[in-house]
């Protein structure tokens, strides 16, 4: 281990990190909106746009996200979409993502007794109050759990990035492993970086479902 | 514009090439399910050891292996080792390596998990009817892990085969590097067949993953 050439790394990586945390951020986002719009449809039953979401969630549930980039990067310019690596990085983690999410929240929904918005519209409030004051905050403490793991899983998936020539965390340590040949530190780096990045939202993680596990109805 | 790829599909023997590259992955996926099964077991009853020093060695490996991103596992072993110990690991071979090591990992947790599930009075119980140790895990509380254990291990065998699609940035012949050979080949004659091409290779793997899917989640709301 040359502490030099780690010195020397150190900014590669940092940027590196930055793109990673930038771009697996903004996909996550999208995800929670998606995954939360189909999972409504789901749970409401919306005619249509039920078969839709259920295609879609199916088809990149059972996916590899590699594969995914792959035909968003490649083969959608082909048909005259051209997309930009950034975009596309993006776009595939959201999609991933959003289907993933779709079924924490869903199950999260199915959870929730519908005697709990029966009884909330019976004592007077309307659906959204119900939906608002009754039925989210039980349903998002219950998929808590699953959708930590959702977070974690996603930001791990953003390492494929590099094959879509992002210069994420891999790109950088693969293309400095191929110049330098400094492996050792590379590798060590790349752990670290990770580390860094993924450690803390583990914690937090763990954090958050200790105190919501109280929060369910009943137990 | 026109063509898209679907005449290149068809185009000498490139679809059973496609096909052969998807069992190179498959392949890679099967025997690291049938190392991590075995070994996950043994590592899930560990877990649920009362031993402090077995209780820290398992949290560190779970953790590891949750934090860790597989591709950052994949490099380790693939470059690192080759590197630190001067042994020269075959692609194949270090992907085999990392996902049972992955694979141990998440199915040990999916075993611990069902077993903390089994009430302590079923253990009590039988130990109360004296019965040894081996006798209460043989007849009391394996036949009811299994139940939960079951779908729960058949999704981590879809994982399993999404996540070999990595292999391929540690230079493992699978299907999307074919696909890329395929697509480069015919780069003059049809320039747009990365569309048909990767599209084909969304379904193999959506073909390959979802009927175990499916049988996961009936098997999971049959026996729950």
């Amino acid at each position: 281990m040359d502490w030099n050439v780690i010195q020397e790394y150190l900014p590669l990586y940092k940027e590196a990190a930055v793109l990673t945390l930038r771009i697996g951020w903004i996909g996550i986002l999208f995800a929670v909106i998606l995954g939360f719009i189909c999972a409504m449809i789901q749970h409401y039953r919306v005619p249509i746009l039920r078969q839709i979401t259920k295609v879609y969630i199916e088809l990149f549930r059972n996916t590899p996200l590699l594969v995914q980039l792959f035909f968003i990067y490649f083969g959608l310019p082909k048909v005259g979409l051209p997309v930009s690596a950034d975009v596309c990085g993006a776009a595939g983690l959201a999609l991933l993502g959003g289907s993933y999410m779709a079924e924490t929240f869903r199950s999260g929904l199915e959870a929730v007794e519908t005697v709990q918005m029966e009884s909330a519209l019976s004592l007077g409030m309307k659906w959204f109050q119900a939906m608002r004051y009754v039925v989210l905050p039980q349903a998002i403490s219950i998929s808590v759990p699953a959708f930590t793991a959702n977070v974690i899983f996603l930001l791990k998936e953003t390492s494929v990035f590099s094959a879509i020539s992002l210069m994420d965390l891999m790109f950088t340590a693969k293309d400095l492993i191929g110049l330098y040949y400094k492996t050792t530190e590379s590798l060590f780096l790349l752990v670290v970086f990770y580390l860094i990045i993924l450690l803390p939202v583990s914690i937090a993680a763990s954090l958050i479902e200790r105190r919501l596990r109280y929060a369910g109805f009943g137990n | 514009m026109q063509d898209l790829g679907i005449s290149v599909l068809f185009k000498g023997i490139n679809m059973q090439r496609l096909l052969l590259g998807l069992w190179a992955a498959l392949r890679i996926s099967l025997i690291s399910v049938l190392i991590s099964i075995p070994l996950g077991i043994l590592t899930g009853i560990v877990m649920t050891l009362r031993n402090p020093v077995t209780k820290v060695l398992t949290r560190v490996y779970l953790e590891i292996v949750r934090i860790m991103p597989q591709m950052v596992l994949l490099f380790i072993v693939f470059f690192g080792v080759t590197r630190v110990f001067g042994i020269n690991l075959p692609a194949e071979l270090s992907s085999i390596i990392v996902f049972s090591f992955w694979g141990t990992a998440e199915m040990g947790d999916l075993v611990r998990g069902a077993l903390i599930s089994i009430p302590k009075h079923q253990y009590e119980s039988a130990a109360a009817l004296a019965m040894s140790k081996a006798q209460i895990y043989l007849y009391i509380i394996i036949p009811q892990t299994l139940r939960r254990l079951v779908p729960l291990s058949i999704n981590l065998i879809t994982r399993m085969i999404k996540t070999t699609s990595l292999v391929m940035m540690i230079g493992v012949v699978e299907v999307l590097k074919v696909a890329q050979q395929i697509i480069e080949a015919n780069r003059k004659t049809s320039p747009n067949a990365a569309f048909g091409i990767f599209a084909v290779v969304f379904l193999l793997y959506f073909t390959a993953c979802w009927p175990i899917s499916l049988l996961s989640r009936y098997l999971e709301k049959k026996w729950s």
